[in-house]
Order: C-alpha cells, then sequence, then structure tokens
C-alpha cells in the first residue's frame, strides 16, 4: 500500500518543470523536449488513478497509450517543422522566427 | 518495499527533470529527457501498468529520442546558458512554481487518504480485450493520425526540386 498522493505530487512536479522548460528556452528541440517531459506526467497520473481505482475497463492505461501515440506523432510533426525552419532561417532559435509576429 | 522502489525513482525523475531544463548543452539534455522517460516507465510498471511501460520503453526510449538527437544532430544547436535560455527565466521559474503549488495543494486536498493496493493484478488481456472492443473506433482514428502525421513528416522536410 501507498499513498497515491505520492505519485500525485511526483507528476506534478514533473508537468510544472516541464512548463518551465518550455518558457525558459529558446532553442525549439529542447523545447518539444520539456513537452514529451508534460505528456510524460499526465501519463503517470493516468496510470497512477487507474491502479488506484481498481479499475476493470483499465480506461487510465488505454488514456495513457492513446496519449503516447499522439506524443509520437506530435513529435513527428515537430521535428519536421523544426528542421524546415532551419533550412529557412539558419536557426531554431524560437525568439528569431518573429516573422509573422505583430 | 515498493515505497522505496517509487521514492528511489521519483528522486532520479526530479533530479533529471530538472538538470534537463537547466542543462548548457543540448546533447546532455537529451540523455536526461532519456533518463525521465525511463524513470517513466519503471513507475508505469511499479504502478501495475506492464503493457504501457514497456510501450514507453519501446516508443520514447527506442524511437522519440533516437528522433530527438537526430533533431539536434541536423540543427546544428549552440552551447551555452545565453544561447539556450531566454531572459525572462525568473519569470517562467515563477509561473511554474505557482502551477506546482495550485495543482499540489488541490491534489492533496482531494485525494490525500487514498492508497494504491498493490496486491491486485490488472491483466493485459483485459486491456487488449477492452482496447479491441469498446475503444477499437479511437483506436482507428488513432492509426489514422499517425499515417497522417507520417504523411506530413514527410512533406514538410523533403527538399523542394
Amino acid at each position: 500500500m501507498m499513498p497515491v498522493t505520492w505519485v500525485l505530487l511526483l507528476s506534478a512536479f514533473l508537468f510544472s518543470v516541464g512548463v518551465y522548460g518550455v518558457l525558459a528556452r529558446r532553442n525549439a528541440v529542447l523545447i518539444l523536449m520539456s513537452i514529451e517531459v508534460m505528456l510524460t506526467a499526465v501519463n503517470i497520473n493516468l496510470v497512477a488513478f487507474n491502479a488506484m481505482l481498481r479499475d476493470v475497463e483499465m480506461m487510465g492505461q488505454i488514456f495513457a497509450l492513446f496519449i503516447i501515440t499522439i506524443a509520437a506523432a506530435e513529435i513527428g510533426v515537430g521535428l519536421a517543422i523544426v528542421i524546415l525552419i532551419y533550412r529557412n532561417r539558419t536557426t531554431v532559435t524560437v525568439d528569431e522566427v518573429s516573422l509573422m509576429k505583430w | 518495499m515498493h515505497q522505496y522502489v517509487f521514492v528511489v525513482i521519483g528522486v532520479l525523475m526530479a533530479i533529471a527533470a530538472v538538470r534537463l531544463v537547466t542543462t548548457k548543452n543540448v546533447v546532455h539534455g537529451a540523455l536526461y529527457l532519456l533518463m525521465v522517460l525511463a524513470g517513466a516507465a519503471a513507475l508505469f510498471i511499479l504502478l501495475l501498468a506492464e503493457f504501457v511501460g514497456w510501450v514507453q520503453v519501446l516508443l520514447y526510449i527506442g524511437a522519440v529520442v533516437v528522433l530527438l538527437l537526430f533533431g539536434l544532430m541536423l540543427t546544428r544547436a549552440p552551447i551555452g546558458r545565453t544561447a539556450l535560455d531566454n531572459q525572462s527565466r525568473a519569470l517562467a521559474a515563477l509561473v511554474a512554481g505557482a502551477i506546482f503549488a495550485m495543482t499540489s495543494m488541490v491534489l492533496v486536498r482531494a485525494f490525500d487518504g487514498q492508497m494504491i493496493d498493490f496486491s491486485q493484478t490488472l491483466a493485459v488481456r483485459t486491456l487488449g480485450g477492452v482496447l479491441f472492443t469498446k475503444y477499437v473506433l479511437p483506436f482507428e482514428i488513432v492509426s489514422v493520425l499517425l499515417l497522417a502525421a507520417l504523411v506530413g513528416a514527410v512533406v514538410l522536410a523533403k527538399r523542394d526540386e
């Protein structure tokens, strides 16, 4: 037996670290990495609730599987965009890519 | 026993995550991300989700980290704090700290005293059964989404003649 709040606090901490990474980093690939950390935190939450509620339909685990799949798709398209930006501007620093910003 | 394993994994994951967002070298960052994701896989296996744990190993550690490393190598990222971080680091830390304080307060108040029982078993057989009966339509939609992402990535990264 283990209190479920331990797992929830760990995942809340990982999520906020990911938020910090997204806000403080300039490199686009590092921002993508921070997004992965945030998605992993959400998955930990879902799996912990699944174990806590003893769900016979495994809702939490199935949601976690869908999130993992969508994260893989996201990282593929995201990196393709990053490489395209690098090819056009020779930089992946996000504050320098401000052509469409007013 | 489970508590000690959880504490060890949790501390390692927390340290690796903090190092990931503060490191000065992008390749080290990718390796710290690997540590976070491997810790998450271990945590899934600890929390009775073996299948999700191994999917995490295959998809994240096997594919996503390798893809990110390729991305780093192809974009020639600079090294150093000023090149990697922007000026609003203190503000970002404030926002992240506020999010952590708020979510942890809400979670502790809502779920204090609830326990995870490790003596139960959650069979992978049931997971497969539910995934291919009740959730078969979302499953198919996700496979179409993956195909679309694959085509989109190829179209975006392809050089124009």
